[in-house]
């Protein structure tokens, strides 16, 4: 006989379906914010089963910094090329370019803050009223408090203590014109779960995230990959190390770990007995105790 | 671990600070691996900052920065761990009586409420909202908890006085299955690890139950219902004809061959298919995304229900409803709201308030009709066109609605149909 019961990443993947779906209904035009990084990767594959034998309906937009891994750009096309859908780039340098940000100055300097001025820009642009985001709840404590229907007012922002209550399965997408929601399906989903789920589907990842040789330097306690962007403090120094990528971001401040695991499979079982989250080498979440509450209440990802 | 084996169960835990809700949640975190190390970091940081002494389990589960310098939980936060047998997902909500509507919120989607009791006090006020909350929500397990064993020196006398006010207090309501477990949240006792202080309590730990507790029949099987969200029709190479209707499962089970009957228009078919991508199923039960394809060409759209025609929900549109208030603002009279129910969408007035209830009394309140925030009442209402449900207590999937405001696109208030 068979069982009636759904194992737990079946009734993950049920329930991300049912949120894609939802936004799918709810909204006249929504995008998948994508990134390369493996968690827009595995809600684009969310997609593509939500909505199978269609074409998945929703554009790609990718915020680019500038700064990228020369391998995200080439996955990120060729997985445009293989779904049919559309691209949107929305470009940091642009708004610099257009005056609309201003590049940070000092040691520290990123283009992490910028992305909200761009990202914002292009969802007025493009007329976007729900950007559909790989954010799970258990990347970091102000995560933990997002809907899977999060509201945005028309200036973008996110009021966290005035968010709509969710109730059952009952998703209330109704908004006012100018505003937006951003929708998070893999909510519920946690690091484990995802590498989990990647392995089980065989999802193509970049590589990144498997273990390769890269010329890295120690910054704040992570490796940070050599590139054109990078420029050396006086103490530092230009080493080659194995490493792999837990999380992938701009170039200039996604901290990479020293690993072996080349394979899924490895990848997984070492996530398994990983002591640190993985955002831990992310620069841009060491800056205070608040950094990702006070950027998602400005309109971040 | 096994993955094809092993079940979600969502919980929540209700309580406020001082029930030490948070100490527990931050000792099954702890105990069960959990916890990063860079978040216990961060906390011996935070706690060194503020004084304490060690590391301040409560601070695991504080979010926002509000809550962070005001020590309090303001909404509700979600926790994730796993164990070899299951993966947990907590809802962690605030027991202060002005967040009813964050306890009902959490207590939608839960198998299983934990509530909290300090020893020293016994049931108190809050016990009695908390367990009428889950009660409310058909919550099909209650876990009571009575916490701070330690400070009453692992009394078994204690504990069974308070096991004594809780069935007595708890029988006018309508529970399914409840246990109780003798812990102490802060030492560990009976949290993750059986308890050496306490050899009279014959139970399991905390974490034993949750990841034994049996639950594929929380959701129910008996009742076919399949709620149409979208239509899939990509009319490409292969698929010219194809014409799916895309959903989520809310009760149930289908078949291809089943009799199946579509509302509101009431016209009948077979079920043709069951698909997933990766091909046709043999069945579809709840709570699986599916799509299903049928033998005749019917006008079908979102907001439409295929049912089995043997077994149909009731078409309502006089509606009896417990609602829980979630807005600051209070309904205005006779005032209309959209009403969502499964992926239906319709409009509804709130004809009369028949009752509010005193969630700390149970007492029913006939001569007060106002509707605010927190308040728990009984209601009629009436809507444009018929809503295709079910009693909660039967579904809770297809037996619940939202009231949204239309001037302000708010949630305001859930409903369970009676």
């Amino acid at each position: 006989m068979s069982k009636y019961y759904l194992n737990y990443l079946d009734e993950l993947e049920s329930e991300a379906i049912y949120i894609l779906r939802e936004v799918y209904a709810q909204f006249q035009n929504p995008v998948i914010l994508f990134s390369g990084g493996k968690d827009s990767i595995l809600v684009t594959h969310l997609a593509k089963k939500a909505f199978y034998p269609c074409k998945i309906p929703f554009a790609l937009m990718h915020v680019d910094t500038g700064h990228n891994f020369p391998e995200t750009i080439k996955f990120r096309d060729d997985l445009i090329e293989s779904l049919g859908a559309r691209l949107i780039v929305g470009s940091v340098q642009e708004s610099i370019d257009k005056g609309r940000v201003q590049e940070e100055k000092g040691k520290n300097a990123t283009r992490n803050a910028l992305q909200i001025t761009t990202l914002l820009d292009a969802i007025e642009e493009n007329k976007i009223d729900c950007a559909i985001g790989g954010g799970r709840r258990d990347e970091e404590k102000a995560r933990a408090k997002e809907r899977f229907f999060s509201h945005r007012d028309d200036f973008g922002q996110w009021d966290p203590k005035n968010q709509r209550p969710e109730l059952w399965n009952l998703l209330n997408g109704k908004h006012f014109e100018g505003e937006h929601f951003r929708a998070f399906p893999i909510s519920n989903w946690t690091e484990m779960d995802v590498w989990n789920y990647i392995q089980r589907e065989n999802i193509q990842i970049p590589s990144l995230y498997l273990a390769h040789e890269r010329e890295v330097v120690m910054r704040n306690g992570s490796w940070i990959p050599n590139s054109e962007f990078l420029k050396l403090e006086e103490h530092e120094e230009i080493v080659t190390k194995k490493i792999r990528f837990r999380t992938l971001g701009d170039i200039t401040i996604t901290g990479g770990i020293e690993s072996d695991a080349d394979t899924l499979e490895k990848v997984a079982l070492e996530v398994s007995t990983m002591r640190q989250t993985e955002r831990g080498n992310r620069s841009d979440d060491k800056r205070s105790e608040t950094a990702m509450e006070d950027r998602k209440r400005e309109g971040y990802f | 671990m096994q993955i094809d084996k092993n079940q979600l169960l969502r919980f929540t835990t209700a309580g406020s600070v001082d029930d030490g809700k948070s100490t527990l949640i931050g000792r099954l975190l702890y105990d069960s691996k959990s916890i990063f190390e860079d978040q216990i970091e961060a906390v011996e940081n935070s706690s060194k900052k503020k004084g304490h002494e060690g590391v301040d389990l409560a601070m695991f589960t504080d979010g926002l920065k509000d809550e962070r310098e005001q020590g309090i939980t303001i909404d509700v936060a979600y926790r994730y761990f796993t164990t070899p047998k299951r993966k947990f997902i907590i809802a962690d909500t605030p027991g202060h009586i002005q967040y009813t509507r964050n306890m009902v919120t959490g207590a939608s989607t839960a198998n299983a409420a934990i509530i909290l009791i300090d020893a020293r006090h016994g049931v108190i006020e809050q016990t009695k909202r908390h367990t009428f909350i889950a009660s409310l929500l058909q919550i099909p397990h209650i876990i009571v908890c009575i916490n701070k064993m330690d400070l009453v020196d692992y009394s078994e006398e204690v504990y069974n006085d308070i096991v004594g006010q809780f069935e007595e207090f708890s029988s006018k309501l309508l529970i399914k299955d409840v246990r109780y477990i003798p812990i102490s949240a802060l030492l560990g006792d009976n949290v993750v690890n059986r308890s050496e202080n306490m050899k009279w309590y014959q139970g399991s730990p905390l974490l034993h139950e949750l990841e034994t507790l049996h639950i594929s029949s929380d959701i129910n099987k008996v009742d076919a219902r399949f709620p149409v969200q979208t239509v899939l029709r990509p009319q490409r190479e292969g698929f010219i004809d194809f014409r799916g209707y895309a959903g989520r499962v809310a009760s149930g089970i289908f078949r291809p061959k089943d009799e199946v009957t579509i509302l509101p228009s009431g016209f009948t078919s077979t079920i043709k298919a069951v698909h997933s991508d990766e091909g046709e199923l043999e069945e579809a039960f709840a709570p699986m995304s599916v799509a299903i394809t049928l033998e005749d060409d019917i006008d079908i759209s979102r907001g439409d229900m295929i049912v089995k025609t043997n077994n149909q929900p009731e078409p309502k549109q006089d509606i009896d409803a417990m609602l829980c208030w979630l807005n600051t603002d209070e309904a205005k009279p006779r005032a209309k709201y959209t009403v969502m129910h499964t992926s239906n969408e319709q409009r509804a007035m709130i004809k009369e308030v028949v009752y509010k209830i005193d969630i700390n009394t149970y007492n029913r309140n006939t001569e007060d009709k106002s509707l605010k925030m927190n308040d728990i009442s009984r209601v009629k209402l009436r809507t444009t066109k018929p809503l295709m449900t079910d009693d909660y207590r039967e579904n809770r999937n297809t037996g619940s609605i939202i009231l949204i405001d239309e001037s302000t696109n708010e949630t305001v208030a859930a409903g369970m149909i009676i």
